[in-house]
């Protein structure tokens, strides 16, 4: 759409940006202040520089969030993009029962995320759980209480379970713009069904499939509260994801300072990596 | 695959995901001493006690109610404030828009452990602390630019001649806004306000942070209560229950409108 030139449209951002910057700079120019200096409380603060990022950027324990922080945002990536373009590819396009499909994929996005977590612990607690009490009587020997691999496949699959179901929607609404005169033209063109995903399908759903991929990006990044209620971060350190790190070093230890830079460094990582999509997205949309 | 195999798909999948519910739901009707008993997939003793215990005391059931005030306050505030900005970046470029656009997105990328700790002594120090209104605020950081987001998408589908017509025929700027354009645009606003519901409702690290007994989330009452009173897992099951009974209500009622909300609206 050609937009008009006019600066008094400023006005009617105002109140969004009052909000916004109220809740967004205060907070932010605190982190910063802790992220630079030492403080023994009573509101007294000594300049430290850049002490605390260089702690973080060489303590192991950070590299070691990050790494798992990478794997596990690869690996429900890997999972749930393809998941989720397989079942709105599968979606019946009309009748009836597109409304009970959608309903019901929808559920999980609606359930509080420490909700999730408490109800991934039930599942699959050994004994007592749906999910724990058949696998071991599989014979598998299962057990995410104490066990590494074990609590790292249910945080996978967890996460599988409560985000798939946006990749499937998005994906869905981007198929459901796509006119049936499309699908006879390929019909009569005697087209196989992997030149109508490729030509057909994929090209409508690569906007949203953009904004699906970015919104996981960003929040598997920031997961905090379903890992934190399923496996505590535990067996040991084995699912403590950066967030919950974050935590772990701010509010339990009450190093300020370090977890101040941690946030920031943790940020830019987030913003920076949003940005290249942006940029991309928007470089996209102006074709 | 052949057409009429195509409904294997969605249906395993639906299944895989009613599959934790159910075992939340048949759990929330047995007794402790079955639950630790072992592993059954109906409840044996079917019992109620579990939900009484919620429905009567007041603790577990202002949780709820905290919850949705909160969550009510924070949807329209958010959904108010993001409706005029949302039209001048959908209608209008002017000094630093792009930016301005980017920016508020940005919000909705920061991690929320970032912003615990600093939220907690912003709210205490301007005395909201422990209040409805100050995680409806707090929530506003990240639903805002949301909101923001999805308006804006929908605004750009009504065509300009809408505008032009009507100040033409002599409105003024608010009063076509009010009684023409938020009529024309609906649907978007109800997209909007349920993702700024479901948004809302499922964050809980801010909203622990921010109260403490008056304004508790139903959320934050039951990590409490599998701490401290011992495992009582027939309950905790049971208050999980209860909190997917109001966003399934929400999906119910905007159904149709959810998947064209994620289409036009570039969630």
């Amino acid at each position: 759409m050609n937009k008009t030139q006019n600066n008094r449209a400023w006005w009617l951002v105002v109140p969004v940006l009052i909000l916004v910057a109220f809740n967004a700079f205060i907070p932010l120019m605190t982190v910063v202040n802790y992220a630079f200096q030492e403080t023994f409380g009573d509101n007294v603060f000594f300049w430290e520089g850049t002490t605390w990022f260089e702690q973080v950027l060489r303590s192991p324990r950070f590299h070691a969030s990050l790494i798992r922080q990478f794997l596990f945002t690869g690996m429900i990536l890997a999972i749930e993009v393809p998941l989720g373009i397989g079942v709105a590819l599968a979606m019946p396009r009309k009748g009836p029962w597109v409304s009970v499909c959608l309903v019901l994929m929808a559920l999980p996005l609606l359930i509080p995320w420490n909700v999730v977590g408490a109800m991934w612990n039930i599942f699959a607690l050994p004994e007592i759980g749906l999910l724990g009490y058949t696998l071991n009587s599989m014979g598998i020997d299962y057990n995410f209480t104490n066990q590494p691999i074990a609590a790292w496949m249910t945080t996978v699959v967890m996460d599988v379970w409560h985000w798939t179901s946006l990749i499937v929607l998005l994906c869905y609404a981007g198929l459901s713009s796509i006119s049936d005169d499309y699908y006879q033209a390929a019909h009569i063109d005697g087209a196989s069904r992997w030149a109508i995903f490729r030509y057909i399908q994929l090209p409508k759903m690569k906007r949203v499939l953009t904004i699906a991929i970015l919104l996981r990006f960003m929040d598997s990044f920031m997961i905090y509260t379903e890992p934190f209620v399923l496996t505590g971060g535990g067996p040991g350190n084995t699912t403590t994801f950066l967030s919950i790190d974050l935590v772990k070093i701010a509010l339990g230890q009450f190093d300020l300072g370090p977890a101040a830079a941690m946030s920031l460094i943790y940020f830019l990582m987030v913003l920076l990596t949003c940005w290249a999509f942006y940029t991309i997205m928007m470089r996209n949309e102006e074709q | 695959m052949t057409r009429s195999k195509k409904w294997i798909v969605p249906t395993l999948y639906i299944l895989f995901l009613m599959l934790p519910i159910y075992g939340l739901l048949s759990m929330s009707f047995k007794t402790t001493n079955e639950i630790l008993g072992g592993f059954s997939f109906f409840p044996q003793e079917f019992t109620l006690d579990n939900y009484i215990v919620i429905f009567t005391d007041p603790t577990w059931y202002m949780g709820y109610v905290n919850s949705i005030i909160y969550v009510v306050i924070n949807t329209l505030l958010s959904v108010t404030v993001a409706l005029p900005a949302a039209y001048a970046f959908s209608r209008y470029r002017f000094l630093g828009d792009k930016h301005l656009f980017f920016w508020l997105l940005t919000n909705r990328m920061a991690p929320p452990a970032v912003f615990a700790l600093p939220f907690f002594q912003l709210y205490s120090a301007i005395n909201l602390f422990d209040t409805h209104i100050a995680v409806a605020l707090a929530h506003c950081l990240f639903n805002i630019p949301l909101a923001v987001w999805i308006l804006e998408g929908f605004m750009s589908g009504v065509p300009k001649e809408l505008d032009e017509t009507a100040f033409l025929d002599g409105y003024s700027f608010w009063r076509f806004f009010i009684r023409i354009f938020i009529p024309t645009i609906a649907a978007g606003i109800g997209v909007t306000m349920f993702f700024c519901f479901m948004y809302s409702w499922v964050e809980l690290l801010l909203a622990k942070t921010l109260t403490s007994v008056e304004a508790k989330p139903i959320a934050a009452t039951m990590t409490r209560t599998a701490s401290s009173s011992g495992y009582e897992l027939g309950l905790l099951a049971a208050a999980g229950s209860l909190t997917i009974v109001p966003g399934a209500i929400v999906i119910y009622f905007v159904r149709n409108y959810i998947a064209k909300g994620f289409a036009l609206g570039r969630v």
